[in-house]
């Protein structure tokens, strides 16, 4: 339900002629909701660019698959290339937009999505590049943890991924944007206050005053 | 120059306690026929040099190396894939050497085009400040990190010729790159072609760089295989 409100919010900030890399999960869904007439250019990090929708069976391709090696189809216009060339389109500020999850973002703009010390011990995969080069850096995530507890920090506790580099948070409750006096809050859900949005986040909200 | 043997002549090239480069990411675009090969044969203590663990789930691919043991340090971007592996790290049996993944790329480009290090803005104000030396250039904070090299390097592409001239298909992955960075490099394909079906515009890797074609599984026996794994996880 809400994961699905997450989707279809991302998908809104898609514009025309973007260059976009989606983490997995709920990023990956939101293609499914892309405007008509909105033409988004999908990039993967283990280097593919336009890719499609997954193949039907029989006809999928041993050598194309997506960053979590799921198989994928390419469209046409699409091209292929070695990971250094996809780093270079990440890390050289090339791409757009980028969408991912995290377990924690806070006021300045950092985000905590690659560990949990003593638990989650994967390795950072292409988060860190992702995040440092893509022009703008859109977090989407669950507005708390299984516990209730906010995943939108004062200051993040867990190791980073990258330090101040996040535009907006979308959650199943609201939107905020990052600005230099810290947290905006821009939308909320449907049939959500902001007196609830208020309780269920740790960091400060600049502009409540608006919304009172 | 490269010469045809077969995998089980290649994976003597590959000694105990030495660091091999393994082609593809989590799975896709890996060298298949070597790493069975490799696990047959049993060499130990090997560094294995990949951007991410095998296919998810484990046991598959480069997991038959981690469930057999043969790995004592492992240098990657990611490890999630794999919960064997992440066992064998957590346990002490295995040392991880993490760097993010444009940056372990880069690394390994650096260790084949005879670069002295990486310089990179990534990972500032991270925990992967501690995993390198930080320099100023220009004013401006970045991170060094040492260039990456092996002994082997066992990569994966479509075509190959004798001159060792290789063709890639679909994704190349890391396999470009990392056949650059190696003493050896074994490139297996699914097909060994004569000296000029391959154009030179389709040249993905120079034979400058190769050393050794392994006939692989051919192409349809791949497609196979990846729409088995795929529909078996879910994935198709």
């Amino acid at each position: 339900m809400s994961r699905n409100y997450i989707a279809k919010r991302i998908a809104k900030e898609f514009r025309d002629g973007m260059y976009v890399n989606l983490g997995i999960g709920i990023p990956t869904e939101s293609a499914n909701y892309i405007p008509e007439g909105t033409h988004v250019y999908l990039q993967t990090e283990n280097g593919g660019l336009m890719f499609g929708p997954k193949p039907k069976r029989g006809e999928s391709d041993p050598d194309l698959a997506n960053a979590g090696a799921e198989p994928i189809t390419m469209l046409p216009g699409g091209s292929v290339f070695d990971v250094a060339t996809s780093f270079a389109m990440i890390r050289g500020g090339h791409i757009d937009m980028t969408v991912v999850g995290a377990l924690e973002v806070d006021e300045s703009g950092s985000v905590a999505s690659w560990k949990i010390p003593g638990k989650l011990l994967t390795g950072m995969g292409g988060a860190m590049d992702l995040l440092y080069g893509c022009k703008r850096v859109v977090v989407a995530m669950t507005h708390t943890d299984k516990y209730g507890n906010s995943k939108i920090k004062k200051k993040c506790s867990l190791p980073l991924t990258a330090a101040a580099v996040v535009d907006l948070i979308i959650t199943d409750k609201a939107v905020f944007s990052i600005g230099t006096g810290g947290l905006y809050l821009e939308e909320l859900a449907p049939g959500v206050t902001s007196s609830e949005v208020v309780q269920l986040t740790e960091g400060t909200i600049t502009n409540i005053s608006d919304w009172a | 120059m490269a010469v045809q043997i077969t995998a089980q002549e290649a994976v003597k090239k590959i000694v105990a306690k030495s660091a091999v480069m393994i082609g593809g990411f989590l799975g896709a675009g890996v060298p298949l026929v070597m790493l069975d090969e490799i696990a047959k044969s049993g060499i130990k203590e090997l560094t294995v040099i990949s951007i991410g663990a095998g296919y998810r789930g484990g046991g598959v691919d480069i997991g038959k190396l981690v469930l057999n043991k043969q790995i004592i340090k492992y240098i990657t971007a990611h490890v999630g894939t794999d919960p064997n592996l992440i066992k064998q790290i957590v346990g002490g049996e295995v040392e991880m050497e993490l760097s993010p993944m444009g940056t372990f790329v880069e690394r390994i480009r650096a260790g084949g085009a005879g670069l002295g290090a990486v310089v990179t803005p990534v990972g500032m104000g991270t925990e992967v400040e501690e995993m390198a030396e930080k320099i100023i250039v220009d004013g401006k904070p970045y991170l060094l990190f040492k260039p990456i090299r092996a002994a082997v390097a066992v990569i994966k592409a479509h075509r190959g010729d004798l001159l060792g001239n290789l063709q890639y298909q679909g994704m190349s992955n890391t396999s470009p790159i990392m056949a650059t960075a190696a003493d050896i490099v074994i490139a297996e394909v699914d097909e060994i072609v004569a000296v000029g079906e391959i154009s030179p515009e389709n040249v993905g890797t120079p034979g400058i760089f190769v050393d050794y074609l392994v006939q692989g599984h051919t192409y349809q026996k791949r497609k196979a295989i990846y729409e088995e794994l795929w529909i078996a996880t879910n994935k198709l």
